[in-house]
């Protein structure tokens, strides 16, 4: 196929036995520009005729800067909290054997299935200051509901399942022939599991927090009604463009939301070097 | 290589060998690690609904699902999924079709293209509609003038919808479709198939658990989307509240009981969506392919 292609110069596509390439091509590029690109160039436009001096004096503003932070700051606590237990999980969900195994493996997706909202007033509830799990830490002080904490523990269950479902597969692929070659050299298996397999399994764990992450930073519904919304202290990046659009602040709503997804893509530009990186080493 | 023990991997008997695995305090520190992580983070979550749901009782459980604006809210969130869902099946089985079976310059920015919405905030993916067609855009006006409502009403919350579950069915079709090749409709194509021939009765059979698996997936995330669909709705009672607005709705009027008793019906959706996920795993594994983790 491939000499084909060089002795007719450039073509578009390689010639194909099979039907429907015209239409099925014609119709996902006409869906996706209606439905994904139009929308999002809509966005692109309206901040860039904001104007660069305004566009910067409301994405500097100093509540929105909070906001930013707080987004960034919460999903990042939360991306290594879920990067040291969500590990833990899928190393005991591939290599240990209890009854029970495969409810608790399909649990592990939950977050993905229940709707925010519904998890976003679950974990209130628990967490709120007379809460099954909010009165413990209330009694040493620690306000869990109604604060950063509060955002931290919200996207800490958002981003469980990118974790798991990132690193599981690596550690089900771990060939068991390394394991013993370490052990029969006289590797402790605390050696093992840090010399040998623990960079292995880097790259998996470094996408699966950078994907929890990205989850973190746009995540609205589990965190609002958990985070008390108080401005620079709890209030997040999504709940501010909700807020300036109720203040039919359309601007600051473009500016703020031109800066997110400015963020997000560059996140979503690292993590596919990550992976095809992975990909190349250890592929 | 002769013994079976060490050669094969089998699942049962890999703890048996003391060189590959941590010792039992070890093992039973993970474990427990893990165990008290996700009842924490899983299941008491899951537990809470149900135990608000019914903290009143059964009576006032069926009381508060049985309210005129709480049949309104499942309606119009039936009504959303069943347009959402099929619109966005038909996009990935085309797109999974040019993509797989074809080689065409720039597949691989079509292939990321089609995983875009899933970078973008649900928030977002609502504003962009509202700059679209609100007010204050281009667009509006000449709507209004001709009596077109999307924004604050159905087809803006089936648009936020669509946005959001975009990538659902593609993803799940186009590796598992790359992965099978074009060998199957070649020959059928050979022994006198129309091309619509080639694709019911060998594409389709060979596909179909991949797209029952990402159907599943898209109607799950349709059902239960939050941030994009209360961006566009307005919030009207009635009129435009999805299940998961209705919940907040009550839920900020210190509706405990009603705001758990909607959820409760949502987080049933998701248990019903983890079983039927997990069994399409168990029994068609290898004909929903690679499609683990998303």
């Amino acid at each position: 196929m491939s000499n084909a292609t060089t002795r007719t110069g450039w073509r578009f596509r390689q010639p194909s036995v099979i039907p429907g390439f015209g239409l099925t091509l014609g119709f996902s590029l006409a869906y996706l520009t209606l439905i994904i690109l139009i929308p999002l160039s809509g966005l692109a436009w309206r901040s860039a005729a904001l104007g660069w001096a305004d566009f910067w004096r409301i994405a500097l503003d100093r509540r929105t800067l909070h906001a930013l932070e707080i987004s960034f700051g919460t999903a990042l606590i939360a991306a290594a909290v879920n990067v040291v237990f969500g590990t833990v999980v899928a190393w005991v969900l591939v290599r240990y054997r209890f009854p029970g195994r495969r409810i608790v493996d399909a649990m592990v997706d939950l977050p993905f299935a229940l709707p925010t909202a519904v998890a976003g007033i679950a974990l209130t509830t628990l967490y709120a200051p007379n809460g099954w799990l909010g009165k413990p830490p209330m009694a040493l002080g620690i306000k869990v509901a109604y604060s950063p904490l509060g955002i931290v523990m919200a996207l800490i269950f958002i981003g469980l399942p990118f974790v798991v479902r990132t690193v599981q597969p690596i550690i089900e692929e771990i060939d068991k022939e390394v394991e013993e070659a370490a052990a029969t050299l006289g590797a402790s298996r605390f050696q093992t599991i840090t010399r040998v397999l623990a960079p292995g399994l880097l790259p998996a764990v470094v996408t699966g927090f950078a994907l929890s992450f990205a989850r973190g930073v746009g995540e609205y519904g589990s965190v609002i009604f958990i985070a008390g919304n108080l401005p620079n202290v709890s209030e997040i990046a999504p709940l501010l463009i909700v807020i300036r659009l109720e203040e039919y602040n359309y601007a600051a709503a473009t500016a703020i939301a031109a800066v997110m997804l400015a963020l997000s893509f560059l996140m979503l530009f690292v993590i596919n070097l990550l992976q095809s990186w992975s990909r190349k080493r250890y592929g | 290589m002769a013994d079976p023990h060490i050669e094969t991997y089998d699942p049962e008997h890999e703890a048996t060998s003391a060189a590959i695995t941590e010792s039992r305090p070890a093992r039973a520190v993970l474990m427990a690690i893990a165990f008290v992580f996700l009842a924490l983070f899983l299941v008491l979550p899951l537990v809470i609904v149900f135990s608000q749901a019914f903290a009143k009782g059964a009576a006032t459980y069926l009381t508060s699902l049985s309210d005129g604006d709480t049949l309104s809210a499942i309606k119009l969130t039936l009504i959303v999924a069943a347009i959402s869902v099929p619109l966005n099946l038909v996009f990935g089985v085309a797109a999974a079709w040019a993509i797989a079976k074809f080689e065409f310059k720039g597949k691989a920015f079509l292939t990321t293209l089609v995983d875009l919405p899933f970078s973008v905030s649900p928030v977002i993916s609502g504003l962009v509609y509202v700059l679209l067609f609100g007010a204050q855009s281009v667009l509006g006006p000449w709507l209004k003038a001709h009596g077109i409502e999307i924004l604050f009403a159905v087809p803006g919350i089936v648009l936020a919808t669509v946005f959001v579950t975009f990538p659902f069915v593609a993803r799940e079709l186009i590796p598992l479709m790359q992965e099978q090749g074009t060998g199957d409709e070649e020959a059928a194509l050979s022994l006198g198939a129309s091309g619509w021939q080639a694709f019911w009765y060998v594409t389709l059979p060979n596909i179909k658990w991949g797209l029952l698996y990402g159907v599943l997936l898209c109607n799950a995330r349709a059902m239960g989307e939050f941030g994009a669909v209360s961006v566009v709705s307005g919030h009207i009672r009635g009129q435009t509240n999805t299940m998961p607005l209705h919940v907040e709705i009550l839920y900020n009027e210190y509706n405990a009981v009603g705001a758990f008793a909607v959820a409760s019906l949502l987080a049933g959706l998701a248990l019903v969506t983890l079983v039927l996920k997990t069994v399409l795993e168990m029994r068609y594994g290898a004909e929903i392919a690679a499609t683990r983790g998303h």
